[in-house]
């Protein structure tokens, strides 16, 4: 079983940079033609302060941090075994190439199914700009296989 | 106020079907390293029959296909579980369709439905999201 009592663990909260290049790229490996997630002229035209980061890239901003999957080590959980079972977001506002993006995550619920066979792990995580405004909110909801 | 009504469609998105490549790029370019999706070693290691894609590639799908239908600055909800896993060369077809209009603090939103689906009808992705109308 995994350790339960470390329901309500908040990890240090890290800043990450949103570099133009990377949503280039992130943009490219998702097959994203609209040009506004590329070209900082074409984000302008369509209303937008500069390129915008797409709607599920928090979640690589928060794998960007100092460890992948903090939750990893702390609740000692192979990666071998580990299933994403449902992933939230809800948005405040937009996330832009050059934005500083402070991430804070927490442990928010830990139960098992099937006798124990399967846990899962809920993490919350807000995502700030530099303004100190909050941008967006995420729930991901892993899946540990006992097996 | 743009016109969309309970029933609407959103316009389909079919993707290419997932090659190795689009896993290693995506690997790279999403910050996801996990070695079960890049290395067929680690992946038939763990039980797996193979490397096998990321379930936050099909969220980016669906996410094209929202922000495709609606400016993405008008998308104030999205979430999905992931149902079944995407194997190498299956084609993804993301749908969604407008379910309600509902009110929230003064704002209308549609709300709408949305699913990954393989070639052969299984669902891998199923979710909702709410834009700003």
């Amino acid at each position: 079983m995994l350790d339960q009592t470390k329901v309500g663990y908040k990890f240090p909260a890290f800043n990450i940079d949103v570099e133009k290049g990377r949503l280039k790229m992130f943009a490219k490996a998702i097959g994203e033609t609209n040009p506004i997630y590329t070209d900082e002229q074409a984000a302008i035209a369509a209303g937008f302060k500069t390129i915008p980061a797409p709607p599920t890239f928090p979640f690589t901003i928060e794998l960007e941090g100092p460890e992948l999957l903090p939750v990893l080590n702390m609740l000692n959980m192979d990666i071998a075994k580990l299933l994403h079972g449902s992933q939230e977001f809800e948005y405040f506002d937009s996330i832009y190439a050059g934005d500083s993006i402070e991430v804070s995550s927490s442990i928010v619920n830990m139960f098992a199914k099937k006798g124990g066979a399967l846990e899962f792990v809920e993490l919350e995580s807000s995502y700030s700009n530099q303004d100190a405004k909050l941008v967006a909110k995420a729930t991901c909801t892993l899946v540990y296989r006992n097996a | 106020m743009t016109n969309i009504n309970v029933g609407d469609k959103l316009p389909t998105l079919t993707l290419p079907a997932i090659k190795r490549s689009t896993l290693a790029l995506f690997a790279g370019a999403s910050g996801d390293h996990n070695p079960i999706h890049i290395d067929s070693d680690f992946a038939k290691a763990a039980g797996m029959d193979d490397v096998f894609a990321h379930g936050m590639l099909s969220m980016a799908y669906l996410g094209r296909m929202l922000t495709n239908w609606q400016p993405q600055s008008k998308l104030r909800k999205f979430s999905n579980r992931f149902l079944a896993i995407t194997q190498l060369h299956d084609v993804i077809t993301c749908t969604g369709e407008v379910v309600d209009i509902v009110n929230e603090n003064g704002e209308l939103r549609a709300r709408i439905e949305i699913f990954a689906t393989k070639a052969e009808g299984t669902h891998t992705l199923a979710g909702v999201a709410e834009v700003a109308i």
